[in-house]
């Protein structure tokens, strides 16, 4: 059969798409981890991760921490190629331990936050977004 | 000392007792098969405030047959819960006795039968009527509009939207939240919500590029009545970039942002609301866990699932009150306010059946004028129907089994794909179709029905995709609407799984065999999301279709199991 451009073009977007499944995180993400908390104990108070439940676009998804007092925030994506997004380091006289950025995210997957707390100890959090292909809303 | 919570519930029980919420009382008209307009409208007017509730009219200025869903699955936490309860346990849930006229008006079952003697439902000028009386009542009554008013008939898409607003300014509401609206697109959307004389509301409308409160969209807006300081804050649906064209409203970003909620709730209180009502377009278990999360709202009034419920229902101090669709149902809710605490409530689901409440004049000549221009392509015989056409449920409906049937034969496809919206009036055996009862179920702005090939495994991604939507056990990852209707295509779904395992035995039902991973399928399908689809609008190949049948019959459709429940 013929293709038109358009058709040859949806079938490019619905291989894309083929990597939607949620992606499960890999066991890099521990050392990640490991590596930032020197393996300390991690608590889950003084740390938010504010992150949408279903990205609007998985290209460029919003996402922000706040952990008042840290001196640092290390941010992954668990499913992603490449987990490390960032790490935020605060010096002294950061007014707010605050930050706030877009991400690229490969599918449905972890958002994991972990900081590095006023008192040397250390938070984490994390938050599930969806990447869909969506449609049909009521 | 009685806490407010226990206040709370006292009056849920006194509601549920006395039959002030409405449904007891039908039960014994129904019985003497007495219907009229002051029954339907008959309430004790209690406290200092009222609150009128309207939703998801989707474009229905006349009256019309709607029937409720026969399945509506609850998963994690709602299973089982209400609106997740249909048909006859619904009926027993709320002492609803069987053929009884909220028989018809809540519940599946004998739908037929009941809507030959109940009749059609809804009319915005009937709505109209009971609005009045409600004011009459209590003149400083609040209205609220919840969204899904400006999308889903023909005249309101001719008009992009202008004959919804032209009706309702003239039910004068006081505030509205958003959802198919959009799809008019972003400059459009902007045009007619400047013009309207009442607020605009939705915290969670932000813009897309600094993902800052949207500026045409105030979070939220004050009242003064009855004595009190009452915030209404809006919320708007929060999937509209992903369930609809992120393309036709780049600008606006959405999401729950719940924490954004909370800190409304506590600026409005701040500024001494002592009544917090969330208009919210979010779905019915949505509302039931931001209500959960977020302090400080005392009602709800939850749209975008479609959902009617005789009795609000209680989360932690908060009532929330579900109004169904399609202009059935206007929900009262009086409230007793005081010292900034809300200490009672009363609550009636008023149905509006066509035939007994008195259409409002000024507003049926109204409405007679935004459809005249219209009058005869709206009122074209396309065909006859033999079976009951309707669409709610969480799987096929017979109306998108026909839509299938349609996209198979005029599109020349093996597989056919139609979306799970939820609106859409039903028609009964024996009717004509008419032009515009094709436009009722099939009306949009992204209308083009598609051709294309897609795998075996991609179909397969797709139905996990948009189950997921739907059946994920966390209401916050739902989009409300229901499951992809199919053509062509059998499966089971466990709804019980998670993503990726849910779907399994996909065959081709036209020769039962099973369907292949790797093998390219032709697939016809509308309502895509994405930007640049071709094709004819779905309207016409449907016209087409029926057209050529002259009279339908929809066959019975066993092509999706389910399990898990």
């Amino acid at each position: 059969m013929e293709f038109t451009r358009r058709e040859t073009l949806a079938i490019g977007g619905a291989a894309a798409l083929t990597v939607m499944m949620p992606i499960k995180a890999s066991a890099a993400i521990d050392s990640y981890i490991e590596e930032f908390t020197g393996g300390a104990d991690m608590g889950d108070a003084g740390l938010e991760l504010t992150a949408p439940e279903i990205a609007e676009n998985g290209n460029t998804v919003p996402i922000e921490v706040s952990a008042p007092g840290a001196s640092a925030i290390m941010v992954l994506a668990a499913g992603n190629p490449t987990p490390p997004v960032a790490t935020f380091n605060f010096g002294p006289l950061a007014a707010a331990q605050r930050a706030s950025t877009r991400i690229r995210l490969a599918g449905t997957q972890d958002i994991i936050a972990i900081a590095k707390l006023a008192d040397g100890s250390f938070a984490r959090t994390s938050k599930t977004v969806k990447v869909t292909i969506g449609g049909c809303g009521g | 000392m009685i806490s407010r919570r226990d206040f709370l519930q006292a009056s849920m029980a006194a509601s549920a007792m006395l039959g002030a919420s409405g449904f007891g009382q039908w039960s014994r008209l129904a019985a003497q098969q007495a219907l009229t307009q002051d029954q339907l409208l008959q309430f004790d007017t209690f406290g200092n405030v009222s609150l009128i509730h309207v939703t998801d009219i989707h474009a229905q200025l006349k009256p019309i047959f709607f029937r409720e869903p026969s399945v509506n699955i609850g998963v994690g936490d709602n299973r089982g819960a209400v609106p997740h309860v249909t048909g006859a346990e619904f009926r027993r849930l709320y002492g609803i006795e069987d053929n009884s006229y909220s028989h018809y008006a809540l519940s599946s079952g004998d739908f037929e039968a009941l809507a030959r003697s109940y009749g059609k439902m809804g009319g915005l000028d009937r709505v109209s009527t009971v609005v009045n009386a409600i004011r009459a009542d209590r003149p400083d009554a609040i209205l609220l509009d919840g969204g899904d008013t400006w999308h889903g008939s023909y005249t309101c898409y001719h008009t992009q939207g202008q004959d919804m607003v032209n009706v309702m300014n003239g039910l004068k509401p006081d505030a509205m939240t958003f959802h198919w609206e959009f799809t008019l697109g972003s400059d459009r959307v902007a045009e007619l919500v400047e013009s309207l004389p009442y607020a605009a509301l939705g915290q969670n409308i932000f813009d897309a590029e600094w993902d800052e409160p949207a500026e045409l969209f105030p979070p939220y807006t004050f009242f003064e009545r009855g004595g009190t300081k009452i915030a209404v804050i809006g919320q708007a649906f929060p999937y509209m970039p992903i369930a609809n064209p992120r393309w036709m409203f780049p600008e606006y970003s959405f999401g729950i942002r719940d924490e954004n909620m909370q800190a409304m709730v506590d600026e409005v209180r701040q500024q001494g609301a002592e009544l917090v009502v969330c208009l919210s377009h979010n779905g019915f278990d949505v509302d039931k866990k931001m209500a959960s999360i977020v302090t400080g709202i005392d009602v709800i009034l939850s749209g975008h699932t479609h959902d009617a419920l005789p009795e609000p229902v209680l989360v932690g101090e908060t009532i929330i009150v579900a109004s169904g669709s399609n202009g059935k149902f206007v929900s009262r809710v009086d409230l007793d306010v005081r010292n900034g605490q809300m200490l009672g409530f009363r609550h009636k689901l008023i149905p509006i059946f066509s035939d007994v409440i008195e259409p409002d004049p000024a507003i049926a000549s109204l409405i007679d004028e935004q459809r005249a221009p219209f009058e005869a392509q709206l009122s074209e015989v396309i065909g006859q129907t033999d079976s009951l056409l309707y669409r709610r449920g969480n799987f096929n409906g017979t109306w998108d089994d026909l839509i299938c049937d349609a996209l198979l034969s005029e599109r020349d496809a093996e597989i056919a794909l139609s979306p799970g919206v939820r609106w859409g009036p039903s028609l009964i055996p024996g009717q004509d179709i008419t032009r515009e009862d094709i436009w009722n179920v099939t009306s949009m702005t992204y209308g083009q029905a598609y051709r294309t090939e897609m795998t075996g495994e991609f179909l397969k991604i797709v139905l996990e995709d948009v189950a997921d939507n739907i059946f994920n056990p966390d209401p916050y990852y739902q989009q409300g609407g229901d499951m992809v209707r199919t053509g062509g295509l059998g499966y089971r779904v466990d709804v019980s799984k998670p993503q990726g395992e849910r779907i399994s035995e996909m065959v081709l039902t036209s020769t039962g065999e099973a369907i292949d991973p790797a093998r390219n399928y032709v697939v016809a399908g509308w309502a895509s999301v994405n930007e640049g689809t071709e094709g004819p609008q779905i309207w016409d190949v449907v016209e087409s279709h029926i057209a050529k049948q002259g009279t339908v019959t929809v066959s019975q459709n066993d092509s999706v199991t389910v399990t898990g429940l």
